[in-house]
Parts: C-alpha cells; sequence; structure tokens
C-alpha cells in the first residue's frame, strides 16, 4: 500500500480539531458510571457541569477544553506499507500547523528558553511523533493527543530499588494523586509505567493515560496492580477537581516493560477529565476515523 | 450556602461577606491573565493601562479568531473557546495582584496555595473554583472581547472579556481563612494509610 502524503496531512489536521471537540466513547461512558455511584452532592454538581460541558461541545461545534496541548501524534505502521518516513513526519507537521492557522486553534506551544510562540503549534521536536509497528497488513494508523498540561504538569518518575519492592510503586501511585489534588483536573486516567529504563518508563505512563477507559494491562501482574489501584486512589475522597468525593479517577491503567537486576521504577502521568484522543486508519480502501 | 449574582467591580466589603460553600455569578467585565502575562506585569516592570480595581480575574489563554473591527468585536477577536487553566503556578502572583492592581476576585481551578489564602484574608479577596476543562460551556458566559493589553504575549495578553450569567461559581477559598482544598487535602491524607493497607502495604 502507497501512502498519499496529501491525504496523510489533511487526515493530521482533521485529527487534531475532532480530537479537541470529540470525548471518546469509553471516556462519556466512564462519566455515566462515575456520576451514578458519587455520593458527594457537590461532586455530583461538578461531575455534572463535566457532562453537560461535553453536549454543549458538540452541539456549539466547540472545542472541549481550551487547552489546545502539546501536540502528539501516534503513527503505527504495518506490513506492506510503503512511505518515506522523512516525508511522513513533514505532513503529520503540516497537518497540525494548518489545524492551528485554519481552524483557527490557540497555539500552546513556545521555545522552551525564549518562550516564543511561533503561533503554528509546532517546534522543535513537536509536535512530538512516535512511530511504532504492527502485524496488521496493508494498514497505517495515526492517532493524535492533544495533551493537556494540567495533567501533563503532573509528572513523576521514581527509581525506586529492588528492596523496596512493589509496595514502593504502589505507595508512590497513591502518593502521586494526593500531590496532584485537583490541578490535574480530575477525575484523572492515572498512567502508570512499572519497570523497563527511566525513559520507557515514562513513556509507558504516557501509554496508559491515554488507553481506552475499559481496556485491561495485557500481563496479569498489571491487571491485578491496575484494578487495586483503581480501588485504592478512590478511596482518597479528593474527588472531581479536588473538591473532595468519590470519583477522583476514572481508573489507574499500568502498562509495563522487563527492567534492571537492579531496578525498580514506577512513573505516572495522567490524563485529565477532557481523555481526548482520535485516530484515523489508512487502507487500499481509503481513511476512517475514530478514537 | 448563599448565592451571590453581582457586577463587577465589587467592593471589599461584599467579597468579605462572601463564604466557602457559597456561589457567584459574575456580570459585566472579567478579566483573562495568564503565567505570562503576570511574569510580565511582576518580573519584568510591564504596566497595563486596564483599572483592575476591585475586579475578578480569571487564569486563562483563550483561543480567539481574527475578524473585522465592529461595534461587537472592538479589538478585531472574536472569542473561539474560552476555559480555565491551573491556578497553583501563579501561587505567587495573588498579593501582588491584590495589592499593586485591587484585584479582588481570582477565578481558577485546581485552587490556589496558603500565601493567596493569606492574601485573602489581609486585604479581602476571594477564589472562585470553575470547572477546569468545561470550557465549551465557559464560552457561552462570554459576550465579547471588550479589549486586549499586552497583546505581544497573545494568547497570553490581558484580555478584558464582558460576561453574563458567568457561573454559578464556587467560593472555595475566602477572606477568612477557609479552603476547600486544605480541608479535602487535609481528609484525603488522613485516608492515605487505610488506603495503601487496602494495597498490602504496612505504613
Amino acid at each position: 500500500m502507497k501512502v498519499d502524503l496529501k491525504q496523510v496531512e489533511e487526515t493530521c489536521k482533521e485529527l487534531y480539531i475532532r480530537a479537541l471537540k470529540v470525548l471518546p466513547p469509553d471516556v462519556k461512558q466512564g462519566f455515566a458510571r462515575l456520576d451514578a455511584a458519587e455520593t458527594s452532592p457537590l461532586a455530583k454538581k461538578v461531575l455534572g457541569t463535566m457532562i453537560k460541558n461535553i453536549s454543549v461541545a458538540e452541539a456549539t461545534d466547540n472545542l472541549t477544553c481550551q487547552d489546545t496541548g502539546v501536540p502528539i501524534y501516534n503513527v503505527t505502521i504495518g506490513r506492506s506499507v510503503a512511505v518515506d518516513g522523512v516525508d511522513l513526519e513533514a505532513a503529520i507537521v503540516r497537518g497540525c500547523a494548518r489545524a492551528t492557522a485554519e481552524h483557527p486553534l490557540r497555539s500552546s506551544v513556545v521555545h522552551p528558553i525564549t518562550r516564543v510562540n511561533d503561533h503554528t503549534s509546532c517546534g522543535i521536536r513537536i509536535p512530538a511523533i512516535h512511530v511504532t509497528f504492527s502485524d496488521r497488513p496493508e494498514e497505517l494508523t495515526i492517532q493524535m493527543i492533544p495533551k493537556g498540561s494540567g495533567s501533563e504538569n503532573n509528572s513523576w518518575l521514581r527509581m525506586a530499588v529492588p528492596a523496596e519492592g512493589v509496595d514502593a510503586i504502589k505507595t508512590f501511585v497513591v502518593d502521586c494523586v494526593l500531590d496532584a489534588g485537583g490541578k490535574t483536573c480530575p477525575p484523572t486516567i492515572v498512567g502508570v509505567g512499572v519497570g523497563g529504563s527511566a525513559d520507557l518508563c515514562v513513556s509507558l505512563a504516557k501509554l496508559a493515560a491515554i488507553r481506552p477507559l475499559g481496556t485491561r494491562c495485557e500481563d496479569p501482574e498489571g491487571a491485578k496492580l491496575e484494578q487495586d489501584l483503581t480501588g485504592a486512589v478512590n478511596q482518597l475522597g479528593v474527588g472531581p477537581q479536588g473538591l473532595g468525593g468519590d470519583s477522583t479517577a476514572f481508573a489507574v491503567h499500568v502498562e509495563l516493560a522487563a527492567t534492571h537486576i537492579t531496578m525498580n521504577p514506577v512513573a505516572v502521568n495522567m490524563q485529565c477529565h477532557a481523555a481526548r484522543r482520535a485516530s484515523a486508519t489508512f487502507t487500499p480502501q481509503g481513511v476512517t476515523y475514530g478514537f | 450556602m448563599a448565592h451571590h449574582d453581582v457586577v463587577t467591580p465589587v467592593t471589599e466589603a461584599q467579597v468579605r461577606s462572601w463564604r466557602t460553600g457559597d456561589t457567584v455569578t459574575l456580570n459585566g467585565t472579567l478579566f483573562g491573565i495568564r503565567d505570562a502575562t503576570q511574569i510580565h506585569l511582576f518580573d519584568r516592570g510591564r504596566k497595563t493601562r486596564f483599572d483592575l480595581k476591585g475586579h475578578a480575574v480569571i487564569h486563562t489563554a483563550p483561543n480567539v479568531k481574527k475578524v473585522e473591527r465592529s461595534k461587537a468585536h472592538p479589538t478585531g477577536y472574536a472569542p473561539v473557546c474560552v476555559g480555565t487553566t491551573t491556578s497553583a503556578r501563579m501561587e505567587r502572583f495573588t498579593r501582588p495582584l491584590m495589592q499593586g492592581y485591587g484585584v479582588r476576585i481570582i477565578i481558577g481551578k485546581g485552587g490556589l496555595g496558603e500565601g493567596s489564602l493569606s492574601a485573602f484574608k489581609d486585604l479581602g479577596g476571594v477564589y472562585l473554583a470553575i470547572v477546569g476543562g468545561a470550557a465549551a460551556l465557559e464560552t457561552t458566559w462570554v459576550e465579547a472581547i471588550e479589549d486586549v493589553d499586552l497583546d505581544d504575549l497573545n494568547p497570553e495578553s490581558l484580555w478584558k472579556f464582558r460576561v453574563k450569567g458567568f457561573g454559578p461559581l464556587l467560593v472555595s477559598m475566602d477572606s477568612h481563612g477557609g479552603s476547600l482544598y486544605t480541608e479535602v487535602n487535609r481528609a484525603a491524607r488522613a485516608r492515605r494509610a487505610a488506603a495503601l493497607a487496602s494495597l498490602g502495604v504496612k505504613t
């Protein structure tokens, strides 16, 4: 399958706008589930406002949240897909910049030292583009994540040691949720990376945070850990917006990697309640959009 | 748990009568302010031509579009999506905003810290919580962008919005030392040991 780069550019523009406007169905279901179980009257009011906002955004064709985020494109290349990688990256960047200019969207991206904003949502190494491979034939998938800064600013890595065991991982996650309080716009999806190297551990936490609600870690130990942690963090009573209540997290998600005999790394990256993502799949039949 | 429907600016006596748990709806002028705006005002000696005395500021950097100047859009900007950002990053600017500019109301999400709480107590101010991430709804409360200053910092300019029925917002920090964030945080930390015990962690 040969990839049409003009179509990639157009789709990457569309993905950014779609992600900002329509929340994935699993997140909407997550809201319904939390709202049904919430016992604090104030928290129910806050959740009610969030749920109302989702429908106002759709009715007025507006962004759910004003934060256009750090733009991230996750590319998955299947078998027999013919594409020049450099050109593919350039097409993604053009699509991101065009969404910003043509919608228009707030460019939330600045040079990290001068703080100059080029008003393109692009800059050095931004949009972040991550490439992975799959064994699906004739298929290219691009997922767009506009990662909000309120949750991204609360990201942590701890290089625990083996002698601290899995207790260090559990304690760290609970303490991160406590430290975040209302700053991450709870209810959140708490992404936890366990194992790997420092860089891999943080990447895993992000992958966990953007995983659809209702999915589970493929490793049984990871699946057990995420289930236990979901129960534990929701006992804390941080609640929606940090104003108290049962609904602190939609879920805790865990992703694992093997690690070194001397290491026990854990990372946390959260997704706010505007848990936005959009995806497009390119096949010989054309482009289909999803989440 | 009273509700206050007010037109800005407000007086010190007004905000001192508000308590945590009360709700407030604002009408009239609302100023938008952000990290860069305050860094430039307080660290780099910039000045604004706006009079913020008795007014409300909201922690925001809106999505706007350029339009032709008209009565409805005097600045040539129309609001696209106006939302609210996390306040905690701007903690150190609360006291200078109140002392230097007479601001009485700060609107944001996630709350502010002890320094802000004591500034509210000393100088007469409140923090109003808006639901973060609910920007599509918030935008429907904004009638117009009336004026803009320090626009070289765009989108972190100093925005002057005209709002109607902006709320209800929750008084989550008041001028009497009350902070819902402190209360929730204290309660949550008290539950830490039980949460860890449920995970089989000994503390």
